[in-house]
């Protein structure tokens, strides 16, 4: 005789992020094929899904994307707790910590384009944070910041672009189907 | 460009900040601006100032032997050292203000520096 099974109920909002986070999951693979010339310098698909879920979610959905797109995608890429992971981390601790401020700045005249210039700045400043005090104790790490900040700059609005589009193609989009 | 139309005013706003920020970082990180001249000291004194616009060699006589440098324009290196570990040479080019290349069996250093004074994190 089964004693009783704990049956965790599976809500509508879970099954949403489990999707979001599947995709942004998917870009972060995508993201990872891509050559690079300078580790660190990435274009950050996957924060074209952050930046879609804070707008149509909220900040706490994007929370949960994020979180779990960082956590699945250092498992299947095999970097998880290892410094990448770390540093992907902070990153996005910064950049969600940055989206929850910024995402205040009145919608008619601040996009996404300008939540995602900020959030690309906030990562590379954490993950520099990071870098100087924890894996390369020198200064020597921010002689790095000219060519993140300008990657920030172009990635951001790149994304930003990406995310705005998406927003106005898919107008409050319905539950996404379990096809 | 329909993409244009999707960048609200404000976004404008941030764009310009952030080239603003770049355009300030490279300048701020990038201190010492270009090399400008190599300082070569052997046994502690300075043997030779050079400018680092012509091509040229410089051989440092020193306990061991003869330190071969090159000085090319904005870089230079140890070409040769008679020192048992080639620390120096294998240090390569150097072409930032600050950097320094040491032969520490032969007493020779080499060392770069800019317009601006710039100081490791030895120096205070």
């Amino acid at each position: 005789m089964t004693p009783s099974v704990i049956k965790l109920k599976v809500t509508d909002e879970d099954r949403r992020i489990a999707w979001l986070a599947t995709a942004a999951v998917g870009l972060s693979l995508v993201d990872a094929a891509i050559p690079s010339p300078l580790p660190g310098v990435k274009p950050g698909l996957a924060n074209i899904v952050t930046l879609v879920v804070l707008a149509r979610y909220g900040w706490a959905t994007a929370v949960w994307v994020s979180g779990l797109r960082v956590l699945a995608g250092s498992l299947l890429l095999g970097y998880f707790l290892a410094p990448g992971f770390f540093l992907s981390l902070t990153g996005t601790v910064f950049s969600l910590a940055t989206l929850g401020l910024t995402r205040h700045l009145p919608a008619r005249w601040f996009g996404p384009v300008s939540l995602s210039i900020f959030a690309a700045f906030a990562h590379i400043g954490g993950q520099l944070l990071l870098a100087r005090l924890w894996l390369i104790p020198h200064d020597g790490v921010f002689l790095l910041t000219p060519i993140f900040s300008l990657a920030a700059l172009v990635f951001g609005t790149i994304n930003g672009l990406i995310a705005t589009k998406l927003l106005n193609e898919l107008p409050s989009q319905p539950e996404p189907s379990c096809a | 460009m329909a993409w244009l139309a999707l960048i609200k005013p404000g976004d404008w706003l941030v764009i310009l900040l952030g080239m603003l920020v770049v355009g300030i970082s490279f300048p701020l990180f990038w201190q010492g601006g270009l090399a400008d001249r190599a300082i070569v000291r052997q046994n502690g004194q300075i043997f030779a100032n050079l400018d680092l616009r012509a091509k040229r060699q410089l051989a440092v006589p020193g306990p061991l032997g003869q330190t071969l440098i090159a000085i090319e324009p904005g870089r230079a290196r140890v070409v040769s050292d008679p020192g048992p570990r080639q620390y120096c040479v294998r240090q390569g080019w150097l072409m930032r203000p600050g950097e320094i290349a040491i032969c520490a069996p032969n007493r020779v250093s080499l060392q770069i520096t800019g317009r601006t004074k710039v100081y490791d994190s030895i120096s205070y």
